[in-house]
């Protein structure tokens, strides 16, 4: 049972939405969906979907945060009042101010700031409706905007959480499993490099279980990054076509 | 908005390169070993108006931990518990760096992972606190204070808030006529810790991993990583930080390194005031 006492896991290993414990939610993406921002990206794992957009690298103001060097990242995760439940006031909460750093710190892993110096780079991520994993699914997202607004990157950078339910670990979590369940480990990383941007945890695993859930969601997450270069690849098919006729 | 930090100070190149050369030979700028912690101090009951309390320093680090337990109101998720808040203030006369104001995005982490690993484990019973189930519980308000940052504020934190929840003692509220929860003299009893969580930070600079950082090596390193742990090993929270990234290798060991540190705090902290050891 989990903390509610809710049964999220049958007998045969079948999750309350019907997965499997290491199958993920039906993912779609979709990439230059904003006219304004210089990149977007629409990302939904499920129900859960985030659209993320860039605008920069431009001038920052007040111009005294702005680095010699490099740029700076700016970076909003914000969630819509109706993506939740029960209404969520626009008003950012510790929880998001977090999120914010933590999404931010990932995303300067991967851009080649150093390139653009004494301006910023500004990603607005709005989670439009949440049903568990919205900061990985907006860290995938975002790093879709920052290649779709053209902005060099080591890697791209896709997320998943995983988490434990009834004793069980299960991939991609929704909002049912992570407030039932008890653990909560989203992961992202630049899948071509290997390297791991983001790893938090919320909850109790045992040293064996972590490395399970390491190993669980990097398989993940490999999955997640050829659909993200398939969507840029059709896009850019997309835009010579459209050249051709033209 | 979380905004690429420009007030930090530019650690020139070579210093970076010392600190370097010096883990290469095993050695730190303050002459410790890789896997080394600084010496830890920790005065519990520091403030004598507080329900609990304590002070902590770890190397030049301070943090002060003061705890009130005070009448509220449950979350409607959860109408029989009591609730533990955990907070965190940056106060400017602790750093340069810090202004004064409402809590940065640094304090809210700090604040919320200290709270995360606390609530996960169910370390405290909160069962005990609701004097009237759905109506009427106790609040257990965990303020964290750094008075100097000198590196490693999340471990001198979740350090001084066991130790002040360990001795945080519950006030006699009784219901009066009203209905209001009124404080009458004396305590209650002692806030009932079933589970002693801590958490450790591991730094990597470079290709080496440094056991509780200064602010220094906080500075030049890739990424750090925060562990909270049970006595028994269960890892019991996570956090990266830092605009690095980490590859799973380095992740174990510094997992690994991780739970030898917080073995090294959960000894400081039974020493420091005779907590029985967990059944």
């Amino acid at each position: 049972m989990g903390k509610t006492g809710l049964k999220l896991i049958d007998e045969n290993g079948i999750r309350i939405d019907g997965r499997k414990p290491d199958q993920l939610r039906p993912i779609s993406m979709d990439v230059g969906v904003l006219k304004n921002a210089q990149g977007s990206a629409l990302v939904s794992y499920g129900k859960t979907t985030v659209l993320a957009a860039v605008y920069g690298p431009r001038e920052a103001l007040p111009r005294h945060m702005t680095l010699p060097d490099r740029a700076i990242l700016r970076v909003r995760y914000h969630m819509a009042p109706f993506s939740t439940t029960e209404r969520k006031s626009p008003a950012p909460t510790r929880r998001e101010v977090e999120l914010s750093k933590v999404i931010r710190e990932s995303l300067e892993a991967s851009v080649f700031t150093e390139l653009y110096p004494r301006t910023t780079i500004d990603i607005f991520i709005e989670v439009l409706q949440a049903d568990g994993g919205t900061r990985t699914t907006s860290l995938t997202a975002a790093s879709m905007a920052l290649a779709d607004a053209g902005i060099p990157m080591k890697d791209l950078i896709a997320g998943v959480a995983v988490g434990k339910v009834n004793g069980k670990l299960v991939l991609d979590i929704n909002e049912a499993e992570d407030s039932g369940g008890e653990a909560d480990m989203p992961v992202a990383m630049m899948p071509n490099l290997g390297k791991i941007v983001l790893l938090q945890l919320n909850g109790t695993l045992t040293r064996d279980e972590f490395k399970e859930a390491m190993k669980m969601s990097i398989k993940a997450i490999k999955e997640i990054y050829l659909i993200q270069k398939q969507t840029l690849r059709d896009k850019y098919a997309k835009m010579t076509e459209e050249e051709k006729e033209e | 908005m979380s905004v690429t930090p420009s007030t930090y100070p530019l650690v020139p190149k070579i210093q970076k390169d010392t600190i370097l050369s010096l883990l290469e030979v095993g050695k730190r700028a303050d002459g410790r070993g890789l896997e080394d912690i600084r010496k830890v101090k920790i005065i519990p009951n520091y403030i004598e108006k507080s329900d609990g309390s304590a002070l902590v320093n770890i190397g030049d680090t301070v943090v002060l931990v003061g705890v009130k337990v005070e009448p509220g109101t449950p979350y409607p998720d959860l109408p029989d518990e009591g609730i533990l808040m955990v907070n965190a203030e940056f106060v400017p006369l602790a750093s340069p760096l810090f202004e004064p104001g409402p809590p940065d995005e640094n304090a809210y982490e700090l604040a919320r992972i200290i709270d995360r690993s606390f609530r996960e484990t169910k370390s405290i019973d909160l069962k005990e606190l609701a004097v009237q189930p759905g109506q009427k519980v106790l609040v257990v308000w965990n303020d964290i204070y750094v008075l100097n940052h000198s590196g490693n504020l999340i471990d001198a934190s979740a350090i001084a808030t066991l130790v002040a929840l360990a001795r945080t003692k519950i006030p006699n509220y009784e219901m009066n006529e009203e209905g209001y929860l009124e404080k009458k003299e004396g305590y209650k009893g002692t806030l009932k810790l079933t589970k002693k969580v801590i958490t450790a930070t591991v730094a990597k600079i470079g290709k080496y991993y440094v056991a509780d950082p200064t602010e220094e090596e906080e500075y030049v390193s890739d990424a750090r990583l925060s562990v909270s742990f049970t006595e028994d090993g269960t890892i019991a929270g996570m956090q990266k930080m830092g605009a690095g990234s980490l590859e799973e290798g380095d992740i174990d060991a510094m997992v690994d390194l991780a739970w030898k540190v917080s073995q090294k705090y959960f000894s400081e902290i039974s020493t420091a005031i005779g907590l029985p050891p967990q059944e």
